[in-house]
């Protein structure tokens, strides 16, 4: 037994609180969770049940924290975790759970299973069983900033073209602005249009806003692999340059998983709050809408659906803001069948985006969404994650489907007034 | 002899394992503790806790329409056995006597006859649900099957000292109910306190979030 995987036994073992304990306590097999999860609904492979994917916690929790367990493990009756169930688990754990929560919905005796996985990676990185997409991921955010290797110069050529493609001026690293604006690499690499979008929807609503050359990043890779000392880190960036700057507010990107970890994980990863407020895209844009300080001219007649990326909605709370801003810029808003707080993830969440060992199985998983779509009967989908969007974008080319992905900051920008003197179409 | 241990200290010990062990195994619990979350809630958690306490009661559509076996099974044999439990005849006067020291309404013969065909059929296709579905097969232990038999068992003897009046059934239940609640505590036969707490734990933190969980 190495050192190493002594240290990840000994890591998974510090992560069971009494929630983690309950959860166990509680759960009675019912399999219910595995109808809520997409790896499993679409394989059909019983080891892609949810609750399943915590085998080895729940043999540390047996025998650490009931009667029963002890008295095997003490007459030799249950043996202790060994380095081939971390082998054996380490697909379940990181290419088959995109920490999406649906599970988390369904679950009768109200188990956050997903919340019970991300601290079973906590165990499993620090043994070194991670994949090493995730693991790579995480290397360039702690060194480079970004996980996809995005430095500082990268994205002051981007602002650079935006600021060329919208003769607007952004600012970077100005004392005392209101907000912060966080991105996800991908969105600077892949959909710098949104961007160029945030540049023009501020800029007609007045808001005071500057990047921080410190921390430009809002993903943060030391949570999907579960390394809490590498996600403290990378927020702790965020919070030092928001905190340097002075401003009131920092916004989290479309991005879902950046803001959960900014907004809901970040504190508690720090160990204090903020002394400052975080705000997602969406919610601001919804604030500014409802103040009157954005308006919308006209309103595209594409009947549009939207996918919620599952940590906006579900992991995140933001749930009408999206729906509210949709319905101000298309005629004919489609919802899926399951949507809001109960949608299907687009499969590459949680780091499984990042893991090129689980592209297969993550094309299988997006069978789920492909019907969900093709159900609307819409050709085009609205999302609010860069992630979701290349996920979709992959699963569709893939698929050779019809359908075309927006962002919704983007259409947002496509119907806004710039001009004081534009009047609001008469609808 | 047996008769005497059984209606007496063994009832006494088994009752006393019970409620230490339902007790350590909340405090083995508790004292697993909760780290105080720091992020700005949007709301309070203990409304959250309050609602998913009661809002899991009502099955959300996913289960609805994939579970509907588990949903319709676990209804009948949970709503059987508690109205076995607390509303048939001897179990009132039983609590009256040893316990409470007043009885409450109790069910009239045929209503018990119906109580108990409901739960014996819950719990028979939960029981065969588990053997034949994969996904609860590769999930079940040794413990879910242990649980059920024992269940099953404590069932048909009270359903058969009920119906025949004999005093060697009435022994036979009360001792299979006794070795139901020693081994209550060291089984998942826990979630019958426990799901209070975990729903109230993914409720509080959905809850702060604004979410409805």
């Amino acid at each position: 037994m190495s050192e190493q995987f002594e240290q990840g036994v000994a890591e998974l073992g510090k992560q069971i609180d009494a929630r983690i304990s309950s959860y166990f306590s509680s759960c009675v097999h019912c399999g219910l969770c595995a109808e809520a999860c997409l790896f499993y609904t679409e394989t059909g492979d019983p080891r892609y049940t949810p609750i399943y994917k915590l085998e080895p916690m729940k043999k540390l929790w047996r025998q650490e924290h009931t009667i029963s367990g002890k008295l095997a493990k003490t007459f030799g009756l249950s043996k202790p975790l060994q380095e081939q169930d971390f082998a054996d688990w380490e697909e379940l754990v990181y290419d088959s759970c995109t920490l999406c929560g649906r599970c988390s919905m369904v679950c009768p005796v109200g188990n956050d299973i997903t919340y019970m996985i991300s601290k079973e990676r906590e165990g499993f990185s620090r043994a070194g069983y991670a994949p090493e997409g995730l693991k790579g991921a995480t290397q360039r955010a702690l060194e480079i900033g970004s996980p996809m290797g995005v430095t500082l110069k990268t994205v002051l050529a981007t602002l650079a073209h935006v600021e060329k493609n919208t003769g607007l001026s952004v600012s970077v690293d100005q004392q005392g602005a209101d907000y912060m604006t966080l991105f996800s690499s991908m969105e600077v690499v892949n959909f710098p249009e949104y961007i160029e979008s945030i540049a023009r929807i501020f800029d007609a609503g007045g808001v005071s806003w500057t990047i921080s050359s410190k921390a430009f990043e809002a993903t943060n890779s030391g949570i999907q692999i579960g390394n809490s000392d590498n996600a403290a880190e990378i927020v702790n960036r965020v919070v030092t340059a928001a905190e340097e700057l002075g401003v009131k507010y920092v916004i989290s990107p479309e991005c879902g998983h950046a803001y959960t970890s900014i907004r809901w994980a970040g504190p508690n990863l720090i160990g204090r709050p903020y002394t400052f407020k975080v705000i997602h895209i969406l919610e601001l844009l919804e604030q500014l809408k409802q103040q009157g300080r954005i308006k919308f001219n006209g309103k595209t007649d594409e009947p549009v659906t939207f996918h919620d990326p599952c940590q906006i909605v579900r992991r995140g709370g933001v749930v009408e803001p999206q729906r509210d801003l949709l319905n101000s810029v298309a005629e004919n808003f489609v919802e899926m069948t399951d949507h809001g707080v109960m949608n299907w993830c687009c499969g590459g969440g949680g780091g499984v985006s990042a893991n090129e060992r689980a592209d297969e199985l993550r094309a299988k998983a997006f069978d789920r969404k492909r019907r969900q779509i093709e159900e609307t009967g819409v050709d085009t989908v609205v999302t609010a994650c860069a992630n979701c969007r290349m996920m979709l974008e992959d699963g569709i080319e893939e698929n050779e489907m019809e359908t075309t992905v927006i962002g919704l900051t983007e259409l947002i920008a496509d119907y806004l007034v710039t001009d004081a003197k534009e009047q609001p179409e008469v609808r | 002899m047996i008769a005497q241990l059984i209606d007496g200290p063994l009832w006494y010990f088994s009752f006393t394992i019970f409620v230490l062990g339902v007790l350590w195994r909340i405090f083995m619990i508790l004292r697993a503790g909760v780290k105080k979350d720091l992020a700005v809630p949007r709301e309070g958690g203990g409304a959250g806790a309050l609602r998913a306490i009661f809002s899991r009661f009502v099955p959300e559509r996913t289960v609805r329409r994939h579970g509907k076996v588990q949903l319709v099974a676990g209804y009948m044999f949970h709503l059987g056995l508690f109205a076995l439990l607390f509303l048939a005849r001897p179990h009132v006067d039983f609590f009256a006597e040893r316990m409470t020291g007043f009885g409450w309404w109790s069910m009239p013969y045929w209503a018990f006859i119906v109580a108990a065909e409901v739960a014996f059929a819950g719990l028979i296709m939960l029981w065969l649900y588990r053997l034949l579905n994969p996904v609860t097969r590769l999930l079940s232990s040794a413990d879910d099957y242990i649980g059920t038999v024992l269940v099953f068992l404590v069932m048909l003897s009270g359903c058969l000292a009920l119906a025949q009046s004999v005093e060697a059934l009435r022994l036979l239940h009360l001792f299979l109910a006794e070795l139901l609640l020693i081994y209550f505590p060291f089984s998942n036969l826990m979630h019958a306190f426990t799901f209070a707490f975990s729903r109230g734990y993914t409720g509080a933190t959905m809850g702060r979030k604004g979410i409805r969980a």
